[in-house]
């Protein structure tokens, strides 16, 4: 089943699911989080040794990964807990206070 | 064929009956008084073999109620009972219940709150939960709380409704007290209420994962789940009314929202709910004997409030007494007097209407009670000034 919610923002009282209720799963996705974050983590390229220790720990599966390699943060997820930060065994990754430019990565 | 014995019985083992012949998977529970034998009766037909139910003892209502909605949640059909002091621990879990509508189906007995302590019956506990999204029962007799929690399996697992029901009885003067009712054959009440078949359930591996208990805040739907309640809760009436007459049917006993005795063309009526209706109508009965036009009017649903059917019995009284078995502090009345006069509000004609506070904490409520307030209710209509306030009937 897919649980199509794209048009919520439109649904009328009777058409959520009862009692709140999530009659699916796997869409958590779904629900932008990033917001909630003040702080935003930015990779060092040249520091990084691609370990994929950040992507272990990531308690959100912010961490975008192609070919076994660490490409980008999922902004939309990330809450900029420091974890990958803390966790990064070569400093490659800095939290930046949000309110300043996104460095392209979405 | 659906058969009926008559037992002498109490109240509380009525409804533990109900709920045996009912089948609930689960039951979580935690005795008070004057509750406390629904449960240990119930626990006997666990032991015994006799229902088939997890039968989950815990530390408090609170885990009690919680269970329940764990339970219900997991797609069990589910029962409980509680009191007093129990309810109104309860209190958080009442909400959350009816926010994820879940039918789960409470008696309560109903008893004072505390303080001072007091364990008798009065309306406190159960109109202090009127908002909770409950739907609301109340059972003047041992056989109509036999009845209503019967009733209740098929009112809260309708598909139009899915909402939680409270049906409640009297603490002591029908909890315990042994009186006649029929009860009705095993195989008979099992087919009434038949299977419970979830469509969210936790714990059914053959649809898609359900997650219950999400967060709807800020700027989200949490309005619009309230609507959808509401919405519930009104389409409930009708429910409760045909699940009344399909009863009805079966067991010859009627079951209407409101029951009038002597309302055709009563000028003076008494509106009352539980147990109390009985005295009001010993009272009717000598009264009408003697051609004074009297008549009683009980309400056995109080959530949804039936408006429109109060507005039509009353509509044609010059005087109506609202008898008020809890309080509502600082209110203008106690909470069935409100209702009933919010009822009469958009007619054109409307009756002087009085609310008298009464038998609060098990205070004695004595037929010499009624004569006084058929006999106030009497001078009003001849012209005799409507008390200001509310009377509180029989206190010192
Ligand atoms: S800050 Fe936290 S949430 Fe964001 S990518 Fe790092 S570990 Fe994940
Ligand atoms: S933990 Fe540090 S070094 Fe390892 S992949 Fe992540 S950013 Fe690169």
């Amino acid at each position: 089943m897919s649980w199509d919610i794209s048009k919520i923002d439109q649904w009328k009282a009777e058409d959520f699911p009862r009692g709140a209720a999530i009659p699916d799963a796997g869409n958590s996705r779904d629900y932008v989080t990033g917001g909630w974050r003040s702080e935003r983590p930015e990779r060092d390229d040249d520091k990084c040794t691609q370990c994929l220790l950040c992507w272990i720990f990531c308690p959100d599966s912010a961490i975008n990964v192609a070919d076994e390699k660490v490409t980008t943060f999922n902004y939309d997820h990330c809450k900029g807990c420091g974890v990958c930060a803390t966790e990064c065994p070569f400093d490659a990754i800095t939290m930046v206070p949000e309110g300043c430019e996104l460095k392209g990565e979405k | 064929m659906a058969t009926q014995k008559t037992l002498a019985a109490t109240g509380n083992v009525l409804v533990a009956e109900a709920m045996r012949q009912c089948a609930p998977d689960v039951m979580a529970a935690y005795p008070i008084t004057p509750q406390t034998t629904i449960v240990e009766e119930f626990a006997k037909f666990v032991a015994q073999g006799r229902v088939h139910t997890e039968y989950v003892t815990v530390e408090s209502e609170h885990s009690a109620m919680s269970a329940c909605v764990g339970a219900s949640a997991a797609g069990a059909r589910v029962m409980t009972a509680t009191s007093s002091q129990g309810l109104a621990l309860m209190w958080e879990e009442l909400h959350i219940a009816s926010g994820m509508r879940l039918p789960i189906v409470m008696a309560n007995a109903n008893r004072a709150l505390s303080a001072p302590i007091n364990i008798h019956c009065d309306h406190s506990d159960v109109m202090g939960a009127r908002d909770t999204g409950w739907i609301i029962l109340f059972a003047e007799t041992a056989q109509e709380a036999y009845d209503n929690t019967i009733m209740s399996v098929r009112i809260a697992e309708h598909p139009d409704v899915l909402l939680p029901v409270m049906t409640t009885l009297d603490g002591f003067i029908t909890t315990h007290s042994i009186d006649r009712a029929q009860v009705m054959d095993d195989e008979t009440v099992a087919a009434f209420v038949g299977d419970y078949h979830p469509d969210l359930a936790l714990l059914d591996d053959t649809k898609p994962p359900v997650s219950h208990g999400n967060f709807a805040g800020l700027g989200g739907p949490y309005f619009e789940f309230k609507k959808a309640q509401r919405n519930a809760i009104d389409r409930s009436a009708a429910v409760i009314k045909s699940v009344g007459e399909e009863w009805s049917a079966i067991c010859e006993r009627p079951f209407g929202v409101i029951e009038g005795w002597g309302m055709e063309d009563a000028e003076l009526a008494i509106v009352a709910i539980g147990s109390t209706a009985g005295n009001a109508r010993h009272v009717a009965r000598e009264l009408r004997a003697q051609g004074v036009r009297v008549g009683v009017l009980k309400v056995r649903v109080f959530r949804p409030f039936p408006f429109a059917e109060i507005a039509d019995a009353l509509g044609g009284c010059k005087a109506v007494a609202v008898l008020d078995r809890s309080e509502s502090f600082g209110a203008e009345g106690g909470p069935l007097f409100l209702e009933v006069r919010s009822a009469l509000y958009d007619r054109a004609e409307r009756p002087a209407i009085v609310d008298y506070i009464y038998g609060l904490g098990g205070a004695d409520v004595k037929l010499e009670l009624m004569r006084r307030v058929f006999s106030d209710l009497s001078d009003i209509a001849d012209g005799a000034e409507v008390p200001g306030r509310l009377v509180y009937l029989g206190a010192r």
